[in-house]
């Protein structure tokens, strides 16, 4: 997760969006020029724009479909895409949309990614909770489905298992048997495994590469 | 996939309201994407191959929820999904089911309207849900989740109900419920048969009088005769099927009415309120068809005022002041449009409801 442009996939509610944020911030606090992509030109819902302010006072910069957020059902994407691709030291966090119908926005960037003269990260977002990947080989389906969509191969796995609010310390150690597998089936490193900020001290030491997330996509009651 | 059992998994609304179907017995689906209700009909597409199942995108609307009236005239549990501008499309096909007595399940993922309206969450379908889902005498059974693992509990109640009182059920989502994800325990799917529907059009095979399916009755008497029977038995559903939740309510002086997705903005408002000292309570209509009716009279009987909160203009205020018989007074706040009412400006209202 060093290189310039990172690609971020999966599943649909594995929690792309939130693990985006939270390497967005993190490397601004390392100090980094970093720009955050809203690639998702599927769902209205719960998306990356939607923290464009958020995002903005935290000095990150955000590129967006020109509707996201105005509650128009026409999804474009802008020209400012590409002077990602141009800001070779700067750091991109490109947010994908789910599955593999999310993916092929990516596809049309495939030639250009391919193209770059440090290779992109492409990291595929996994959650055992999820049902449609709660298993390593249905998790493996929907990952070539990515690929295969997006023209482009993942490069490496973030196990994000969580159940949102209720999430405990035994849940993410449950996961990482999950995540390993997947990993292995897939012929790929496991980059990390993310725990709520507030579990993560209980995991340390119990968790290979563990990655403190905050829980910055909320609901409005929570 | 494998069949996770009863263990918690994340799921999102859209996705749970599938699997919740298949579970009860749906092998049936069909379909027509709109959003904000999409994912439901792309988990049925992934899932129903899977297990031997149906799922058929239909040509349009009208076309998916006339299949749910052929498919729920042979007697199998059916299911139809869509969003607002989308279930008034099938609206006829639902008078039609209601005016041939067939269970199915409909469900409304509502976003803003009227006309094609906007694609964020609302509630602005109530009058259509309660009042008039299709012309004619008639009534469905309305269920309204405030979670995802209620949508899942309440996807096997309407079905249940639907086959005994024979009347389509809707489950009226919103946006909001539709695309949030929630921890949920799904029960496995039961290996108890499904009750026999002696009534259904799926061959006699020579061994009973043939039954048909029809809601044309051209001889004015015996239509009327239908109705009455039907409403009868409306009669007994609001006697016995109202579902909802008392929340704080029992020193209340205020009430706060919600349901859905914004029964928890509400809630959330009144357990501030309460911190405030404000003696003031949550009626969570369950079920909106039949409405709980008793459950706000009896609040009224102490309560100095109400208050509604709707991701509407106030579509159910009327119902509220129904049920208490104007007993008090029945503000109302609410947003429309898509946009999200939150627990600060509840809480304003009903701190301004408590100083009236």
């Amino acid at each position: 997760m060093d290189k310039s442009i990172n690609i971020i996939c999966g599943h649909y509610g594995s929690g792309k969006t939130n693990f985006s944020l939270n390497l967005a911030l993190q490397k601004k606090r390392e100090g980094k020029n970093v720009t955050v992509v809203d690639l998702d030109i599927v769902n209205p819902y719960f998306r990356t724009a939607d923290y464009t302010d958020f995002l903005i006072n935290n000095g990150i910069r955000v590129i967006s479909p020109a509707s996201a957020g105005t509650t128009v059902d026409a999804p474009q994407l802008t020209a400012e895409m590409y002077s990602v691709f141009d800001n070779v030291d700067g750091y991109t966090v490109i947010d994908v949309g789910g599955d593999d119908v999310g993916a092929y926005a990516l596809g049309r960037f495939s030639g250009i990614l391919k193209s770059l003269p440090e290779p992109y990260e492409m990291i595929f977002v996994i959650n055992k909770f999820r049902t449609m990947i709660a298993e390593p080989e249905d998790a493996l389906e929907i990952m070539n489905e990515i690929q295969a969509a997006s023209r482009l191969s993942v490069t490496g796995i973030v196990n994000n298992s969580h159940l949102a609010t209720i999430t405990t310390a035994e849940d993410i150690l449950s996961s990482l048997d999950y995540a390993e597998k997947t990993a292995k089936l897939a012929g790929l490193p496991l980059l990390a495994t993310t725990a709520p900020s507030h579990i993560a001290p209980e995991l340390e030491g119990k968790v290979k590469d563990l990655l403190p997330v905050d829980v910055i996509v909320k609901l409005p009651w929570n | 996939m494998v069949l996770f059992m009863a263990e918690r998994v994340l799921m999102k609304g859209n996705e749970a309201l599938a699997e919740a179907a298949i579970r009860a017995g749906c092998r049936n689906f069909f379909g027509y994407p709109i959003t904000p209700q999409t994912e439901l009909a792309a988990y049925m597409a992934k899932r129903m191959p899977k297990i031997g199942g149906t799922y058929l995108q239909a040509e349009s609307e009208l076309a998916a929820i006339n299949m749910v009236l052929g498919a729920a005239s042979a007697g199998v549990r059916a299911m139809t999904s869509s969003s607002s501008p989308g279930v008034s499309l099938k609206t006829e096909g639902i008078s039609y089911m209601a005016g041939s007595d067939l269970p199915a399940l409909i469900i409304n993922v509502q976003r803003g309207g009227p006309g094609l309206g906007g694609i964020q969450p609302s509630q602005s379908d109530y009058w259509q849900a309660t009042r008039a889902p299709g012309h004619g005498d008639l009534h469905i059974l309305v269920f309204a989740p405030s979670s995802v693992q209620e949508m899942v509990d309440l996807v096997s109640k309407a079905y249940d109900l639907a086959d005994n009182y024979r009347m389509p059920a809707m489950i009226l989502a919103d946006g909001m419920l539709g695309q949030m994800m929630e921890p949920v325990v799904l029960s496995e799917e039961s290996d108890k048969p499904l009750p026999k529907k002696e009534w259904a059009a799926c061959g006699h095979n020579n061994e009973r009088k043939h039954n048909i399916i029809n809601s044309l009755y051209l001889t004015a008497t015996e239509l009327e005769r239908l109705v009455k029977e039907r409403f009868e038995r409306y009669a007994i559903i609001e006697e016995k099927e109202p579902m909802f939740e008392n929340y704080c309510t029992e020193d209340a002086e205020y009430i706060v009415v919600a349901y859905g997705a914004t029964s928890r903005i509400a809630k959330a408002a009144v357990k501030e309120a309460r911190k405030d000292g404000i003696k003031v309570g949550l009626i969570r209509p369950i079920t909106l068809w039949p409405f709980p009716k008793k459950a706000m009279a009896a609040a009224a009987e102490n309560a100095k005022a109400f208050l509604c909160v709707e991701m509407s203009m106030g579509q159910m205020i009327d119902d509220v002041k129904l049920a208490i018989n104007c007993k008090c007074p029945v503000n109302f706040f609410g947003h429309t449009g898509g946009v999200i009412p939150t627990p600060v400006e509840v809480l304003e209202e009903i701190k301004k409801m408590a100083k009236a």
